[in-house]
């Protein structure tokens, strides 16, 4: 039994902001269900009594002072843009409502 | 005479004795590109301008008698994953096609303050996504040593940089074994060091926690020189060691391994390997052995588990990192023809900007952070790295550094294993623990395999903020294989087609 | 409050029953959530060293780090950490000893990296809560609200929605960006469920963001304007049949941007959830958005599937693990709390319940506070900006504060206690101050406004007074106080309000022979 569908690619797709054709979906199902077989071992061995590591060394309270420090000019914040108007970026109509 | 063929230290000496400027340097190794690079395709970009520029005012300074460093106005080749301010920097993808960073990454900023001339950028795989540079977007890299063939990944250029006398100097970034693999394909020096010890500032993120920029070289030296330019303590990275740099140089130097412990990895020593691979590793353990040092055997049986949670953590965060290319500020974009919602313009911008094995990597690490499934495998997978944590804190009591082969194959031919990802993924598996662990590696080059002639690797491992140690037992071990040898593994490079 | 609703309104047609808000209460037991988001005012950004000042042109105060540029890493600005921290203690809330930033992945333009860095499963502050009085029928009563978590966050940048005939997002050609605002620190602070206010839960709610607001301007975290966005307030509510123990189904509104609006936020969802249960229809869990003008919520864009936020650990930050120490040094920082500061100041100033409440109603404490401060006597503080103040800024439409400063209120107030002004003369003055004369000397001056006290000048309008009153002067030879007032009248309105009343009066009573 595949370890991911096809459909659940295109949710992924989806959610990642990926557009896949008929074929990229299929043909990313069937890879991934091969790679998720391989890898699903991890959870032979992460028991309960095992604490996640998500940072190698053990830093804490890396900070810094509230100082302001120059900015980029506006020349150069918008210097890779694909498009803009006057100061700012210009994108596509948003459709969606902000979080 | 060109001085090309010479290692960056004995170019430092030369710049240094005036034998040599660094502006005739630097022109001498564009000279060997434009011979080469046709064929090898170690660049993505030149910079003849800025080198020069940097060149003319290193040789300015040195005439002015002001005191410089080792390296200063030597050349080097730089990953194209790092930002260099103006410069086109596009991590091997479509989607930064054209992108000129507004700044500095800080190993760019420390290079430039250490008087290093950089030639240009170099091939990567995507968002350094791979083991052989066949997934750039802008072609492959190929092998110095056989064309044909891979000169391993991510890092493949910077490595064939080296490996094609292209530059004496470069720099890779390893999340996975991206700087030691290829090194250890191409017969160079590669090193990844203690997570935190060289800034993430300016490195264009594939997997955060895993992610280091590091020295690659000719020689352990050459390599130790880079290291101790580029490490210390970046303010703007969080996840930057706040110590002092180590002093790698000196021990590069030492030549000396009396004494020490040297630990074998069974999980990694070679079982399943090319045969070749495990003749010369076990050679050099017999020259190390030789050489005064103590050969003990120890397991780190999580270490199986390592390749399947590296393919969970480093996915995650790259699905996360990846993120932000939308066509929005920066990038391509791709359909926005005024009949298309910034979502649709999105979707198509990703599908068009990125090739198959990022999107695969994206589409697997959106898949491992997902609501009913974290648990499982992201969550899972964190648990497998504290326990190869704790399995190389257990074998560091046993050893001072542990010991493997760095791949386990020899470079193989373009093509070969670019549609099976797994086959493919297998290539790290005895670099991938390093990087979980946080700690250091290095490949050097130990010998030639006999059935292929191709450069083996291999490798060593430090424990954390001990990256001397990786560079005392390298040193040695390369004076001992090259007095053995009576000369220099990259000495033997067939020439390649000059044009 | 009344109904919103009324039966004729098509809207209407074909519901079965109609409830307003009163009747809803009598069937249906709300439950609260709030969700206050506060941004910061430090001097630079949450992750960056950017400028944080509101009002920059588009895109100057942006750098790698809040433009979410390839290769760039956030650093954590100390004093977030402290204001975040103090925050916590002030809401009486166990600062954990070890919190994480996490990644909430999800996409939007107004969000350079399409994560939001914020916190998940170990949040900076937890567990705390928050007391508040409301006014009911039975008097006034005591709320305690639970606070779940105080946890840190970034805001997102801003966007323009230019095109399309009513300049909303949908139907606009195209957006523009600046994100000078990204990566402005905010603090989001979330109650746990909030049960048992009943039909009081609108007021509850607006108390405890007023409560909150005034906290964090007595800690001085944040400017903390709703109607600028640096205070931010979702409601949740849920209705369930009385006495069910159940839990409803919830709604979310945002757009709230007063204190007001908490109210008629809450007032307006309370009636449409009633309405909708009792229609045999399920409320549905969505995100609405508040209406000013019709005080009503509409839905928001649904969405066609929730989003999965993908929490992680943030790998670019290590944990935060504030040391005991270092939090008992900031809980000697605390201010006094601002319910324990009103009791004092009531105490202290002998005012009853009723002037207290309008006091705070209206906002004046502070000013009042400053402007005894300075000098003025208490009483007169405060019925001055009360009484005068406050009428003539209810007349101009603006609020009192804006009018005339402490200071020069208790210049006025001091001149009147010397008995160098009357009431009816400081009245002028402060007219004066108001209409941009000058300060209150300056007015004085221009004017010419200065108490008559001088006996003789006073005995001149004495006498013409009594000459033109003979009558009542002889009432009053005849013991007749009270009728001195008439006479003393006279005289004010002769020396247009310049006599020093209680003087004319010593005078005339003098004379009439009755000292």
């Amino acid at each position: 039994m595949a370890a991911i569908s096809r459909d659940d690619v295109a949710h992924l797709a989806r959610l990642a902001r990926i557009e896949m054709s008929a074929e990229e979906l299929d043909h990313m199902a069937s890879e991934l269900d091969v790679i998720l077989g391989a890898v699903a071992r991890v959870q032979e061995v992460a028991g309960q009594d095992v604490p996640p590591t998500s940072h190698p060394l053990p830093m804490t309270n890396i900070f810094r002072a509230d100082v302001v420090k120059p900015s980029l000019t506006n020349e150069e914040a918008l210097s890779g843009a694909p498009a803009k108007v006057e100061e700012r970026f210009k994108v596509p109509q948003i459709l969606g409502e902000a979080e | 005479m060109s001085s090309i063929r010479l290692s960056a230290a004995e170019m430092g000496a030369a710049l240094a004795k005036g034998e040599i400027t660094s502006v005739e340097l630097t022109n001498q190794h564009f000279d060997r590109i434009a011979e080469v690079d046709t064929a090898v395709h170690a660049f993505l970009h030149l910079d003849k301008e800025g080198a020069l520029a940097q060149a003319k005012s290193v040789d300015a300074k040195r005439a002015a008698g002001e005191k410089l460093g080792p390296i200063a106005g030597v050349p080097l080749a730089l990953k194209d994953v790092l930002t260099q301010k103006g410069i086109p920097t596009t991590c091997g993808s479509k989607m930064l096609e054209g992108w000129r960073p507004p700044y500095d990454s800080g190993v760019v900023t420390k290079l430039k303050d250490a008087g290093v001339v950089i030639l240009g950028k170099t091939n990567m795989d995507e968002f350094a996504m791979g083991s052989s540079t066949e997934n750039s977007a802008y072609g492959p890299t190929h092998n110095p040593w056989d064309l044909t063939r891979i000169p391993g990944g991510s890092g493949g250029g910077s490595s064939a940089s080296l490996a094609a006398f292209e530059a004496p100097l470069a720099i890779g970034t390893d999340t996975g074994g991206s700087i030691r693999q290829p090194a250890a394909v191409t017969g160079t020096v590669g090193v990844k060091p203690t997570y935190g010890g060289v800034s993430r500032y300016g490195l264009v993120a594939f997997s955060s926690s895993l992610d280091q920029a590091g020295p690659c070289a000719r020689t352990v030296l050459d390599t130790a020189l880079l290291h101790e330019a580029i490490a210390g303590h970046d303010p703007r990275d969080s996840t930057s060691i706040n110590s002092p740099v180590p002093q790698v140089v000196a021990a590069a130097k030492r030549l000396d391994v009396k004494g020490m412990k040297i630990g074998v990895v069974k999980e990694i020593s070679g079982e399943g390997f090319q045969a070749g691979v495990r003749t010369r590793f076990e050679e050099s353990l017999q020259l190390l052995v030789e050489a005064g040092a103590e050969i003990v055997e120890v397991s780190c049986p999580n270490f199986d588990y390592a390749l399947a949670a590296y393919y969970l953590i480093a996915p995650s965060e790259a699905s996360s990192n990846l993120a932000r290319f939308d066509s929005m500020r920066y990038g391509i974009r791709v359909g926005d023809d005024g009949n298309r919602g910034a979502e649709e313009v999105m979707n198509l911008t990703r599908q068009v900007g990125f090739g198959r094995e990022v999107k695969r990597r994206i589409i697997l690490g959106t898949y491992a952070l997902s609501s009913g499934y974290y648990d499982a495998y992201y969550g899972s997978a964190q648990k497998v790295r504290t326990l190869i944590k704790r399995d190389f804190e257990a074998a560091f009591t046993k050893a001072d550094v542990l010991v493997s082969p760095t791949a386990p194959t020899t470079a193989f031919k373009i093509g070969e294993k670019s549609d099976d990802p797994l086959a493919m993924y297998l290539n790290d598996i005895a670099t991938i623990p390093v990087n979980m662990a946080g700690i250091g590696g290095m490949s050097l080059p130990c010998g030639l395999a006999p059935e292929d002639g191709l450069p083996v690797g291999f490798q060593i491992m430090s424990p954390v903020m001990q990256d001397d140690l990786m560079y005392r037992v390298g040193g040695t071990l390369e004076a001992a294989l090259n007095s053995k040898w009576g000369h220099t593994l990259i000495s033997q490079i067939p020439d390649l087609q000059v044009r | 409050m009344g109904s919103h609703f009324d039966l004729a309104d098509p809207r209407f047609a074909g519901a079965l029953v109609a409830l307003n808000f009163a009747q809803a209460m009598e069937k249906y037991e709300p439950t609260l959530g709030l969700e206050v988001h506060v941004e910061l005012n430090t001097n630079s950004k949450m992750f960056c060293s950017c400028a944080t000042e509101f009002g920059g042109s588009p895109n100057t105060q942006t750098c790698p780090v809040c433009l979410g540029l390839p290769g760039a890493l956030p650093v954590v600005n100390a004093k977030a950490i402290e204001s975040t921290i103090l925050i916590g203690l002030a809401l009486n809330c166990s600062i954990a000893p070890y919190s994480r930033f996490a990644r909430k992945n999800y996409f939007y333009p107004d969000m350079p990296k399409n994560f939001q860095t914020s916190q998940y499963d170990e949040p900076i502050c937890v567990n705390g809560y928050l007391d508040v009085e409301i006014d009911t029928d039975e008097g006034p009563a005591k709320f305690r609200i639970e606070i779940e978590r105080v946890h840190m966050e970034e805001d997102t940048g801003k966007s323009l929605h230019v095109g399309g005939s009513t300049g909303r997002i949908h139907g606009a050609e195209y957006s523009l960006l600046d994100y000078n605002r990204a990566g402005i620190p905010l603090v989001e602070i979330v109650t746990k469920i909030v049960p048992g206010t009943g039909k009081y839960a609108p007021q509850v709610a607006r108390a405890y963001v007023t409560e909150l607001r005034d906290i964090l301007r007595s800690l001085g975290v944040s400017d903390v304007k709703m109607e600028q966005g640096s205070l931010r307030c979702d409601a949740n509510v849920s209705l369930a049949p009385m006495g069910s123990g159940k839990l409803g189904t919830r709604s979310e509104t945002k757009n709230v941007n007063s204190l007001r609006s908490v109210e008629r936020a809450l007032f307006g969802e309370i009636e449409r959830q009633a309405n909708r249960l009792e229609n045999g229809e399920r409320v549905v869990q969505e995100t609405r958005h508040f209406l000013e003008d019709t005080g009503l919520t509409r839905p928001g864009r649904s969405k066609e599937q929730a989003e999965d936020y993908r929490y992680f650990p943030e790998p670019d930050l290590v944990p935060v693990t504030p040391d005991a120490k270092w939090i008992a040094e900031l809980r000697t920082k605390l201010p006094e709390k601002p319910s324990t500061r009103r009791k004092r100041l009531q105490t202290e100033w002998n005012v009853p319940d009723k002037e207290m409440t309008a006091l705070i109603n209206a906002e004046l404490l502070d000013v009042v506070e400053e402007t005894i401060a300075l000098g003025a006597e208490p009483t007169r503080a405060r019925t001055w900006w009360l009484g005068e103040i406050s009428r003539l800024a209810n007349e101009k439409e603006v609020e009192p504060t804006s009018l005339i400063s402490s200071a020069n209120l208790a210049e006025i107030i001091a001149l009147i206690a010397s008995g160098e002004l009357t009431d009816k003369l400081a009245r002028q003055v402060v007219e004066g101050v108001i209409n941009g004369e000058g300060s209150p000397a300056d007015v004085i001056a221009k004017r010419g406004l200065k108490v008559v006290s001088d006996d003789s000048a006073l005995m001149v309008a004495i006498e013409a007074a009594i000459a033109a009153q003979p009558d009542t002067a002889e009432r009053i030879r005849g013991g007749n106080i009270p009728a001195a007032g008439a006479l003393i009248g006279a005289v004010m309105k002769a020396t247009g309000g310049a006599a020093d009343a209680a003087k004319v009066r010593e005078l005339l009573l003098k004379h009439l022979g009755q000292a």
